[in-house]
């Protein structure tokens, strides 16, 4: 059972197709990893699905709902929250200010919506900085952030837009128990990944993007060795390439 | 709200309250302007301090609640409180018509700025042409001294009428600054797509503010008619009301709960001084204004009210 469908969707910018046709389920319960090169459409893809951009075609079914149309913060009453490439904090607030924001969503009253920050804050790590400006957050704890906010709006599908970039070796390694503890609490998550060792890691199901399309699709490791997703990588040729050095190796 | 939210604010309308029984009439005079400009820069500071849309045309609804309130008991014969409660009303729906055809536009930050003093221009402009608003002539409303008409002999009795007001808004402040609404409101001035993702409805939010906004400076323009029982276009709509809110709301503090008020207060006390020392030079003290405005910005972006944090952090 699909929590998230994704059916034919594209986004035209004037001449430029960014997403053309792209379809994927997300199944409930599950780590699904979106990966591809850069430019592919991959955080386009996040935009029309999170509702900040409008599809030229295609839709968008949520749980059984079409949400097509729906505006963002619609959306994420329904439960679907996102983290943003690009770090968004409020940077004049407290990190549990932050934080707070996204829980004022299902806890109207402020005392419990500060509990549910803390709470949220201890769970990726947060818990010593509550108090500290979101301002003075390292790369590795604004990503926190990212992922506290949009984790205290108690989404259903959280989708994660490269949270891992820009973290050194150990901060990934640090980080990837709490993305596989929000699976097990039963939020199904759509990554966007380019750290491959976390998608090796977490993701049950990989779909690969390429200009705009999808190419491919499937288990992380059958997805790694499938030759047009290494072309789609490394260019036309490259896979024949590889396979023809392999023995010299 | 906690015992400690309370304190600041009555504790400081406690003091300007018992002003009456010390200060002289020229004293009341000063403090009934200089806190009707603070109650029009409470109204400011909500949606341009704790919501970031900085209006430069605050006058629209100062304005409006010194005509509604004049013009009912001129042209109707209404009660002045009623007036001053429709001028209240009215003051929110002009509010929310200005924040509803700009905010759906998604204006923000300069261009906001630029349509809301285009508003109040294009209110001035009709206010000073009709001869229903009395034209350039302007609209005097007859004294007759008594509670009902909300004019009274003794001018602390006003002064504490604007307190209450003044103590009021305070109040409500800070029940928005704890607040989800408040919350949200802050998540939109600091970024408005990270507020749209956490669930916020952004344009709903701001409409909530502008109006709110919008009703707090009309009071301030239906106390100021009941004050001087005179206007004009350029006084009600005019844009010196617009820039004072916002200078005193800069002064004291921007997005905080007694800012707007101290502001005002320091602002005119600095104001009526210097007209004191330079003897009555015309236009000193919105020179004086200026300097200060200039000085405030590079040296204390937070105000008054950021210079006492910073001493508490100071101290420990």
């Amino acid at each position: 059972m699909s929590l998230l469908s994704v059916n034919g969707l594209s986004r035209r910018f004037g001449g430029l197709l960014a997403v053309d046709g792209a379809s994927l389920q997300v199944p409930a319960g599950a780590i699904t990893g979106l990966i591809g090169p850069n430019g592919a459409g991959k955080t386009t893809l996040f935009a029309l699905i999170s509702g900040f951009l409008e599809p030229s075609a295609g839709s968008v079914e949520f749980d059984g709902q079409d949400v097509t149309r729906e505006a963002p913060h619609l959306r994420a009453r329904r439960g679907i929250a996102r983290t943003f490439q690009i770090v968004q904090p409020f940077a004049g607030l407290s990190v549990r200010d932050n934080i707070a924001v996204g829980a004022y969503l299902r806890h109207p009253g402020r005392a419990e919506a500060l509990v549910r920050a803390e709470a949220v804050a201890r769970e990726v790590g947060l818990g010593s900085m509550l108090d500290g400006p979101a301002s003075a957050l390292t790369v590795a704890g604004r990503k926190r952030l990212e992922l506290a906010r949009a984790l205290a709006t108690e989404p259903r599908l959280l989708l994660l837009d490269e949270v891992l970039a820009g973290l050194n070796p150990s901060e990934v390694r640090d980080i990837l128990p709490v993305i596989r503890t929000i699976r097990d609490r039963g939020v199904t998550i759509l990554m966007i990944e380019h750290v491959m060792q976390a998608v090796m890691n977490l993701c049950d199901h990989v779909h690969v993007l390429a200009q705009g399309r999808m190419i491919a699709e499937g288990a992380p490791r059958a997805v790694c060795a499938d030759p047009v997703v290494i072309e789609a990588y490394l260019g036309h040729g490259a896979a024949d390439r590889i396979k023809a050095e392999a023995p010299h190796a | 709200m906690s015992a400690r939210d309370i304190a600041a604010p009555v504790l400081l309308v406690a003091v300007l309250a018992v002003l009456p029984f010390f200060a002289s009439g020229t004293m009341l005079n000063f403090l009934v302007s200089a806190l009707i400009v603070a109650l029009g820069a409470q109204g400011w500071n909500l949606l341009a301090g704790f919501g970031g849309q900085l209006s430069f045309g605050h006058a629209a609804f100062f304005g409006t609640g010194a005509y509604v309130t004049a013009l009912l008991q001129i042209r109707f014969g209404i009660n002045a409180w009623a007036g001053m409660a429709a001028g209240i009303a009215l003051g929110a729906v002009v509010g929310w018509v200005i924040g509803f055809l700009s905010f759906r536009a998604r204006l923000r930050g300069s261009y906001f700025a630029l349509v809301t003093l285009a508003f109040a221009e294009v209110l001035r402009i009709l206010a000073n042409a009709a001869d229903f608003t009395g034209g350039a002539a302007g609209l005097l409303i007859r004294l007759q001294p008594g509670f009902g008409n909300l004019q009274f002999p003794d001018r602390g009795v006003f002064l504490w009428l604007v307190l209450g007001c003044i103590l009021f808004v305070l109040l409500l402040t800070a029940s928005i600054e704890r607040s989800r609404f408040g919350a949200q409101l802050v998540a939109v001035r600091e970024n408005e797509d990270a507020a749209r993702a956490l669930g916020v409805d952004v344009l709903a939010t701001k409409l909530k503010a502008i109006s709110l906004s919008a009703a707090i400076t009309a009071a301030a323009g239906c106390l100021y008619m009941q004050n001087f029982l005179y206007l004009d276009a350029n006084i009600a709509y005019g844009t010196w009301i617009s820039v004072e809110v916002l200078i005193a709301s800069i002064i004291g503090g921007l997005g905080t709960v007694l800012g707007p008020v101290v502001g005002a207060l320091a602002l005119h006390g600095l104001g009526e001084a210097t007209k004191l020392v330079s003897g009555q030079i015309t236009g000193i003290d919105l020179a004086i204004f200026g300097a200060v405005l200039i000085l405030s910005v590079a040296f204390a972006p937070n105000g008054v009210m950021g210079l006492r944090r910073l001493f508490k952090g100071r101290a420990g």
